[in-house]
C-alpha cells in the first residue's frame, strides 16, 4: 500500500488540496497521487480488467467495420429482398429483451458474487446463459427462415453485409456462453479464488459489452432497415 | 473499510479502478443492486421508445432517424454507467481516455465510410437502360 509522501515540500500540501481527493471511495483512503504515476505499479486486478477493456474496445472497433460496411451496402438489394420484407419487428424486440435481461442478471450475478455466495453465483450465471442461448436460438431460427426464401448471404450485397454483421455478433454470443459455461465449472470447482474472480469480472465486462453492440444492432439495422 | 472487501484476496490500490469495478459506485445511485435495477429500468423504457419511434405515424418521417441514433447512444450511455460503472472521478481517467479512443475511431470509421461512399455513388455517371439490366 503506497501510503508515503513526497519526499521535502515537493509535494507539499497536495495530499488535501488536491481536488482530485473529492473523487471515488476517497474518503477515508489517503493518497499519494491520483493518476500521475505515482505509487507504484496498479495491482493485477486492475491491470487485467484494463488489458480486457483495451480488447473490447478493439472488438468493437472491428464491429464499426461490419457496420460502416452494412450501412454503405444497406440499399444494394440487387432486386432481392429488402430489410422490410425479412425482418419481423417481433422477434426483435423479443431478442432485445432476452440479451437486456441476460446483462441485468449477469450483473446480479457479480453481486452474488461479492456476497461469496455460491448458490445465487450459480443460479443468476446459469439464467443469464438462458436467456443468451434463447437469444441465440432466435437468431439461428431468423437466419434460416432468411436462407429458407432464398434471401441467404449470396443473395445480394445487403445481405451479404446484414450476415456478416449480425452473424459476428451471434458468434460472440457463442463464445461467451462457452466461457459462461467454463467460469461456472471453475466457481463450482475453485470457488472465489482471485484468479477466478478476475476471469469473472472479465466475463462480466464481455457480457455488457455486447448487449452495448447489440443496441446499434437493433436500431440501426432491424428498427431503420424495417420503417419506411 | 468497505472498499477493500470488495476485492477479495488483492490488494486494494486505491489510485486506479478496474473498468466494471463495482465498489467504485457503491454508495451511488448507480451502484449495487439499485444501481442494476434503474439500469434495467431505464434500459428497457428507451427500447420501447426506439421500437415506438420506428413504428408510429406520429413523428415527421425523415427525422426517425435522428431519434432512433439519439435513443440508442442514450442506452449505450445507461449501459456504461450502470452496468459497466463507468465514472467521471479520477481513478476512472485511464478507462474513459481508452474509451474516448474508441469512439473516435469507431466515429471515423463508419461516419467516414458512410461519407464517401455518399459521394463517390454521387459522382458515378448514370448507368443506361441496358447497363442496368445487366446488374448482378
Amino acid at each position: 500500500m503506497s501510503d508515503h509522501t513526497l519526499p521535502g515540500d515537493f509535494g507539499a500540501g497536495t495530499q488535501t488540496r488536491d481536488p482530485y481527493r473529492l473523487g471515488h471511495g476517497s474518503r477515508n483512503a489517503v493518497r499519494s497521487a491520483t493518476g500521475h504515476g505515482e505509487g507504484g505499479p496498479a495491482s493485477k486486478f486492475v491491470t487485467v480488467a484494463y488489458g480486457f477493456w483495451i480488447f473490447l474496445l478493439s472488438d468493437i472497433i472491428i464491429f464499426s467495420a461490419f457496420f460502416a460496411a452494412y450501412a454503405v451496402l444497406a440499399k444494394a438489394t440487387a432486386g432481392g429482398s429488402t430489410g422490410k420484407d425479412l425482418f419481423e419487428p417481433t422477434r426483435v424486440a423479443v431478442q432485445t429483451g432476452l440479451l437486456l435481461t441476460s446483462s441485468f442478471t449477469g450483473g446480479l450475478a457479480t453481486l452474488a458474487t461479492q456476497r461469496k455466495s455460491m448458490a445465487a453465483t450459480q443460479a443468476w450465471l446459469l439464467v443469464t446463459g438462458l436467456l443468451g442461448a434463447a437469444f441465440l436460438f432466435l437468431e439461428v431460427q431468423e437466419f434460416a427462415a432468411m436462407i429458407g426464401e432464398q434471401a441467404g448471404p449470396s443473395r445480394s450485397a445487403f445481405l451479404s453485409a446484414f450476415f456478416a454483421l449480425v452473424g459476428c455478433h451471434g458468434t460472440h454470443v457463442g463464445l461467451g456462453l462457452l466461457w459462461l459455461g467454463t467460469m461456472m465449472a471453475q466457481v463450482w470447482v475453485k470457488g472465489f479464488r482471485p484468479d477466478i474472480l478476475r476471469r469473472l469480472h472479465c466475463f462480466g465486462l464481455f457480457w455488457h459489452a455486447l448487449d452495448i453492440i447489440w443496441v446499434s444492432i437493433f436500431t440501426l439495422v432491424y428498427l431503420l432497415g424495417a420503417s419506411p | 473499510m468497505t472498499e477493500i472487501e470488495s476485492r477479495p484476496g488483492e490488494t486494494q490500490d486505491r489510485r486506479d479502478s478496474a473498468p466494471g469495478e463495482e465498489r467504485i459506485t457503491e454508495h451511488e445511485m448507480a451502484g449495487g443492486l439499485l444501481g442494476y435495477m434503474l439500469g434495467f429500468g431505464l434500459a428497457i423504457l428507451l427500447t420501447i421508445a426506439s421500437f415506438l419511434a420506428a413504428q408510429t405515424n406520429l413523428i415527421y418521417q425523415p427525422a426517425v432517424i435522428s431519434a432512433l441514433v439519439v435513443l440508442a447512444v442514450a442506452q449505450m450511455g445507461v449501459h456504461l454507467v450502470f452496468f459497466l460503472h463507468l465514472t467521471t472521478g479520477p481513478d476512472n481517467t485511464n478507462n474513459i481516455l481508452a474509451l474516448a479512443f474508441g469512439v473516435l475511431i469507431v466515429a471515423l470509421v463508419v461516419l467516414g465510410s458512410v461519407w464517401i461512399m455518399a459521394h463517390l455513388n454521387e459522382n458515378m455517371a448514370a448507368m443506361t437502360a441496358h447497363q442496368a439490366g445487366t446488374m448482378p
